[in-house]
């Protein structure tokens, strides 16, 4: 558990960009479900616009220590997910993002390669990363469904919730071998993050 | 049991819990969860005994309904925008015969233009059609309202709907406190009908009254929907003694004690207004939220009690009445008759736009100062309707309006998250 799991920490926003039939939405549920599993207060909701396959679509998750009671879409996140790196050029993914924020990227390429060094440079050490999520997903689900992948890597990258917790969630939302499939892809996610933040330390 | 869920997943196992005999429903979004939820219930075997039937359109969802609660089962359905629109012949029916069937409406726009999200306009457009509307705030909320609902249905023999914002609530994941089948069982006793369709004790209802009659039977539904004010806190306070929880009753108030301004409000919007409040509460403004959790029967002396004392009120309603403006508003003042306040009324949240503290905190402070006006738009884009006005003074041929206005947005489509401030 990270610094984030104290009694009194502030209320956590995470803002999820991918695209219609990604399961963007089911990875603010399933967030949503990792943080209840560790105890905290949770909310799930997607955005309100179009929800096309294939249209860009944004869904949020807020954690806190009590209830909550705010409803508006998240405009400054804490954390950034983005689960198709094509989005970059589409609009901008980043807006409205702390300072001090966190920030994953679903792909191969470094942040450097993609052009996003110098958003890297203005977040601090390791808030930038990259994972190549599809890459993940096809070997394991034969699909590229990078949505749990993510969730693993993003409990690596900062500590906000535990690899059992986003277990826990994913065997909530699926059931026998796509539930095994997106777990063991989940956890190979976060090894493979684990050990970048432990080189990178 | 506490967990994490989906709203409409929620109020799926709430009703279940109360022993529905006859589910009737059509497919709408952003209901379509709820009865999707139901349904696998029924089919599994875990809701039973109870008939769930598959109907051909929100009309025959509410013909379905009537028939079953006649017949004595206790009987739910569900709907939404179109939907309810569709069906609002037999929803008069429903209420005018007294028939305790129980409605969630998961609030949505009205079109045209089609829009598929939230705002009061479906539930609004109904409150004259003799059905309780009880208004939730979150899905812990919507949960007990129903639970409640059929109780206060039965016993008034009185149909009740319950409005829940469309995806704000129903596609929201959060955690409930899901009451186990032995709360329920205890709170909600086995439905016991006024009247029924029984072949052993044969009577006819629905029958045709002439003007010798039909004012009476008009009268009765009023001067029952005025005892369900009474029974409505009533049933609030044996559900709070039960499951140890606040929900239902008319009206409640957040930090209005001393407040000079009080802001009026139903639904999800509430607890968005909680936060609002607690900021400017900071800065040394005093200033509340009341909640109405009931909007028919209209707590005509409860509104009016928690207001009696302040300075202003600023309705915050996500209906609006072309011609005339706020339709809370209108509700609200009728409440004020000869008490002196300054009343604004501001409309927002109409068609899923989004209602953030940034824009609560400017309207309100404008409001504070009385410099708002008296009706207000929240967030209106007043580049685009000028620009069309100003269209239709240039050429008769000026085209269709919700076209023209997406154009001139650019994009084709209303921006995904928050206004103008998103993606």
């Amino acid at each position: 558990m990270g610094a984030n799991m104290t009694g009194d920490s502030p209320i956590l926003q995470i803002r999820i960009h991918g695209r219609g039939g990604q399961g963007v939405v089911t990875a603010a549920e399933m967030l949503s479900i990792a943080a209840f599993e560790q105890g905290r207060y949770a909310q799930a909701f997607p955005s309100f616009g179009s929800e096309r396959t294939g249209a860009p679509v944004v869904a949020f998750c807020r954690i806190d220590d009590k209830p909550i009671r705010l409803r508006e879409p998240i405009l400054a996140p804490d954390v950034l997910i983005v689960q198709d790196a094509h989005l970059l050029q589409q609009i901008d993914v980043f807006l409205g993002l702390k300072p001090d924020g966190h920030v994953l990227i679903n792909s191969r390429k470094s942040a450097e390669e993609m052009g996003l060094g110098e958003m890297a440079a203005r977040l601090p050490a390791g808030h930038l990363v990259t994972l190549p999520a599809t890459e993940i997903a096809m070997k394991h689900l034969h699909r590229p469904l990078p949505n749990a992948v993510l969730l693993g890597g993003f409990a690596a990258m900062t500590g906000m919730i535990s690899l059992e917790a986003v277990v826990h969630a994913i065997g909530h939302k699926f059931k026998g071998e796509v539930a095994a499939r997106n777990i063991a892809a989940a956890t190979e996610a976060h090894a493979l993050l684990a050990a970048a933040k432990e080189a990178g330390a | 049991m506490i967990k994490q869920t989906e709203g409409s997943q929620a109020v799926a196992e709430a009703v279940a819990l109360c022993r529905p005999e006859v589910i009737c429903a059509y497919p709408i979004s952003p209901q379509t969860h709820i009865v999707e939820g139901l349904g696998a219930l029924v089919k599994a075997g875990d809701l039973a005994p109870c008939e769930f039937l598959n109907v051909e359109s929100e009309f025959a969802a509410m013909s379905v309904a009537i028939g079953s609660s006649a017949a004595g089962a206790r009987t739910y359905t569900a709907t939404a925008s179109q939907g309810l629109l569709f069906m609002v012949e037999a929803v008069y029916n429903a209420s005018g015969l007294g028939l305790p069937i129980v409605m969630t409406v998961a609030n949505r726009a009205i079109g045209a233009p089609i829009n598929i999200w939230n705002d009061h306009s479906d539930s609004m457009s109904q409150r004259d059609c003799g059905w309780i509307q009880l208004f939730a705030e979150s899905n812990q909320e919507a949960l007990d309202l129903h639970i409640q609902a059929f109780k206060l249905a039965e016993e008034m023999s009185m149909p009740v709907m319950v409005c829940m914002d469309g995806f704000i609530l129903t596609h929201a994941y959060e955690q409930v406190d899901m009451p186990d089948q032995a709360q329920v069982d205890a709170f909600l006793p086995p439905y016991e009908p006024r009247q029924v369709l029984d072949p052993a004790e044969p009577v006819s209802i629905g029958a045709m009254v002439g003007p010798e009659a039909f004012m009476e039977v008009r009268y009765l539904a009023h001067a029952k929907q005025t005892m369900a004010l009474d029974r409505i806190p009533e049933i609030a306070a044996e559900f709070k003694e039960a499951f140890g929880r606040d929900a239902g009753g008319l009206v409640r108030g957040y930090r209005i004690e001393d407040a000079e301004t009080i802001v009026v409000a139903l639904g999800s919007v509430v607890g968005t207004l909680e936060e609002t409040i607690d900021t400017m509460r900071a800065e040394g403004v005093k200033i509340g939220v009341l909640s109405i959790r009931c909007f028919r029967p209209f707590p005509m002396a409860a509104v009016r009690a928690a207001l009696a004392r302040t300075a202003r009120v600023v309705v915050l309603e996500k209906s609006f009445a072309v011609g005339l403006g706020g339709i809370v508003s209108t509700d609200v003042r009728l409440a004020m008759v000869r008490i002196h306040v300054r009343g604004y009324t501001v409309v927002a949240g109409l068609g899923g736009r989004p209602i953030t503290q940034d824009s609560l905190l400017r309207v309100l402070r404008l409001a504070v100062a009385d410099e708002l006006k008296n009706l207000t738009f929240l967030d209106l884009d007043w580049d685009i309707v000028n620009r069309h006005l100003a269209r239709e003074a240039a050429t008769r041929r000026s085209g269709p309006i919700a076209e023209n206005l997406l154009r001139d947005i650019g994009s084709g489509a209303r921006p995904t998250t928050a206004g103008k401030a998103q993606p």
